[in-house]
């Protein structure tokens, strides 16, 4: 009885917080909420500490909104800019060590499944590209490679940001940020290919300014992962601060930098197609039925 | 209490969950002849763990490795191999984070490698049991046992014990359990041991029944939620520690971290009642002492025999438990000593310092003998370490000057 978070203490109710209230009357648990009812109900993540105009709050909200059984969700993350946000969120929010967060997701995943068997326990990995694609890169691969039954997404705004503004391997190649004087040396690291290699049934690439696509993209990684094998959606967060991108150009940017390298992708491997259309009912997955062979 | 009302039942393998104190204390034992490694699955066999994460690092790999045979035997809810001692750290700590009984193991340099999650173990209060079968870490390079990694271990917050013999580490692996997960414990607990000298040999060994098992871990006793969203309040990472600069969130983070200490020191009276006291003394009366953990107490009886043999009558003091610290416990049995002799298997002499560190007089301590780096600690250096602070001549060994 997970719902039982979004319950008053009886006598207690005229005591808790506005805040508490709102959750309990108003907030999406056991409710199916969407991106387009947003304004409409209290949302999971609203407070943060996060600077003014970041597109990666708004991408982790959408992401939140999107979670398909959120009263059943636990998030992991690492350090870095996204986890200031989404520690603040009501639901559960595992800070292990640095760049470590796959391998708690692995056993968290784990120990979930094996408390709990069959009822869904949804458990998404959100950290930037730093603790993806750098310190975390072995654990990532490796518990794609294990096929562990989690999302990851990847919030990447191609700079170590919470630390102010190194390069990481998820920045593009020329780009001078700290520790890069010069200028980055090498590629922006291609991780969406090497989610295809070891093995992700779902990998999508995205950018926040298409909130039903985020919400579609999140939907399907957090379903296919309950059963199917591990999931990652790499999302185009950026930094206006590091970037210097102006408040109200933040989207503009996001559009440019969609167009440029970031343009929506998404692959779905056909177990995962078969088991969204049996168990959840998308039409577009479904297995269209054989045309009877006739001969003229 | 919902533990109680499980005693009696069984669980998948048809163990029958038995009442810890009835299992450990009272229970037929059946003597069996077997390695430390061997002991290490026999125990875990027993304790109904959840989940269990393996990597190899000699000398504990044979215990890892045999982990995994219970796992395909069904004893173990999940097992797998891990990617590195950082990840398999992590990954026991996501499946506690999740209400899951954890078990695993490491050495030397791995436990160095896995050096970042103890702190956050503790911190996080996930009463996880990592084996710690002792060896030297870099560089160079070496496999040999060498205790120095306690002494990283001692200031993780963790509980540290040190077995001296398998039987030792057979009980205490399910006593191990018992105290971690107290609610007013519930911290991670490091079993070392000396490794070779217990994983390797073969010793006889009193098993509890094979169709007894230890009740399982209730992660709704812990003091701080699970993360299984079932159990209000909802549990938070929160980390104001890290975004307000002020006073308060200092004082917050420092409450936290006392609190962490303070949880061991409450372990002392479980950990009394389980072991048997925190030390154990042997002979106490003798003017001169032998005080240590691991084999080296192994060592030191030995060493003590024979100088009873040239008539120099010296006790011994075990100690069993480093964290916590059996502060009180050693000034009490050294009072009247005025030679401490400590025997080590590390360069550092960590035990000799806790001890300066904790009695009063301390010139009495001889910090030595210590070996290193696989050596091993033959009784004979110990009696001439004896000897020549009591000022008895000696020589018997070549190569020390006479």
């Amino acid at each position: 009885m997970s719902l039982d978070y979004v319950k008053f203490t009886p006598g207690f109710d005229t005591f808790m917080p506005k805040e508490y209230r709102d959750m309990v009357e108003h907030g999406p648990f056991g409710k199916k909420t969407t991106v387009s009812q947003m304004g409409n109900f209290k949302e999971i993540l609203e407070e943060h500490p996060m600077c003014a105009g970041c597109a990666m709050t708004l991408f982790i909200r959408l992401a939140i909104v999107a979670f398909p059984n959120p009263e059943d969700t636990i998030t992991v993350g690492t350090a870095g800019c996204g986890r200031l946000a989404i520690s603040q969120a009501a639901i559960p929010f595992v800070y292990g060590n640095y760049g470590d967060q796959n391998g708690v997701a692995s056993g968290l995943s784990r120990g979930l499944r094996i408390r709990f068997g069959d009822k869904p326990k949804d458990v998404v990995v959100m950290a930037g590209d730093g603790g993806t694609a750098d310190i975390g890169f072995q654990q990532v691969l490796h518990s794609w490679f294990r096929k562990e039954r989690f999302t990851t997404i990847m919030l990447d705004n191609e700079v170590y940001g919470n630390t102010g503004g190194q390069e990481s391997g998820m920045t593009t190649r020329g780009a001078v940020l700290k520790m890069a004087p010069l200028g980055k040396k090498f590629e922006k690291m291609d991780m969406v290919a090497m989610a295809k290699i070891a093995g992700c049934a779902y990998i999508a690439t995205v950018v926040p300014n298409n909130p039903r696509r985020v919400e579609s993209c999140i939907k399907k990684a957090v379903l296919i992962a309950r059963e199917v094998g591990p999931t990652y959606i790499q999302a185009y967060t950026s930094c206006n601060i590091e970037y210097a991108i102006p408040t109200d150009q933040v989207m503009a940017d996001a559009k440019t930098v969609e167009d440029d390298r970031y343009k929506f992708a998404e692959y779905v491997s056909e177990d995962a197609k078969a088991y969204l259309a049996e168990r959840y009912g998308y039409k577009e997955f479904a297995q269209k039925p054989v045309a009877a062979v006739t001969k003229a | 209490m919902e533990t109680t009302a499980i005693i009696g039942t069984t669980n998948k393998k048809g163990q029958v969950i038995t009442d810890p104190r009835v299992m450990m204390n009272e229970a037929p034992r059946t003597p069996s002849f077997f390695t430390g490694s061997e002991v290490i699955k026999e125990a875990v066999r027993r304790a109904n763990v959840d989940v269990m994460v393996a990597y190899p690092i000699t000398p504990q790999s044979e215990a890892a490795a045999l982990c995994g045979e219970l796992f395909a035997e069904g004893y173990i809810g999940d097992y797998f191999r891990g990617e590195s001692e950082f990840a398999v750290m992590s990954q026991c700590a996501g499946a506690a984070f999740g209400g899951a009984r954890v078990f695993t193991t490491t050495a030397g340099p791995g436990t160095m490698r896995a050096m970042e999650n103890f702190p956050m173990w503790s911190g996080a209060r996930l009463p996880i049991q990592c084996i710690v079968t002792c060896r030297g870490i870099n560089s160079p390079l070496s496999i040999q046992p060498d205790t120095i990694e306690i002494a990283y271990l001692m200031n993780t917050g963790m509980l540290v014990w040190h077995a001296e013999t398998a039987q030792d580490f057979y009980d205490w692996i399910l006593k191990g359990y018992m105290v971690s997960e107290e609610p007013d414990v519930h911290l991670p607990l490091a079993l070392c041991c000396d490794g070779f000298f217990v994983t390797h040999t073969k010793d006889v060994v009193d098993l509890t029944p094979v169709d007894m098992c230890l009740p399982p871990y209730d992660p709704y006793r812990s003091p701080v939620p699970c993360m299984d969203m079932e159990c209000p309040p909802v549990r938070m990472m929160r980390d104001p520690f890290v975004m307000k600069s002020n006073y308060i969130s200092y004082a917050t983070h420092a409450s936290w971290q006392q609190e962490i200490w303070a949880a061991a020191e409450r372990s002392r009276k479980h950990t009394i009642a389980w072991l048997d006291g925190l030390i154990d003394v042997e002979d106490g009366d003798a003017d001169i002492l032998i005080v240590s953990s691991g084999t080296a107490v192994s060592q030191g009886r030995e060493a003590i025999r024979l100088l009873a043999d040239e008539g120099v009558r010296v006790g011994l003091v075990k100690i069993k438990t480093l964290r916590p610290w059996p502060e009180d416990e050693l000034r009490e049995a050294t009072k009247h000593a005025s030679h401490i002799i400590v025997p080590e298997f590390n360069v550092i002499g960590w035990m000799a310092k806790e001890i300066k560190a904790t009695i009063p007089n301390h010139e009495r301590v001889v910090a030595g003998p210590r070996v290193c780096g696989g050596m091993t600690l033959p009784p004979e250096v110990i009696v001439e370490e004896v000897k020549k602070a009591i000022g008895m001549r000696s020589g018997v060994l070549a190569g020390r000057g006479g």
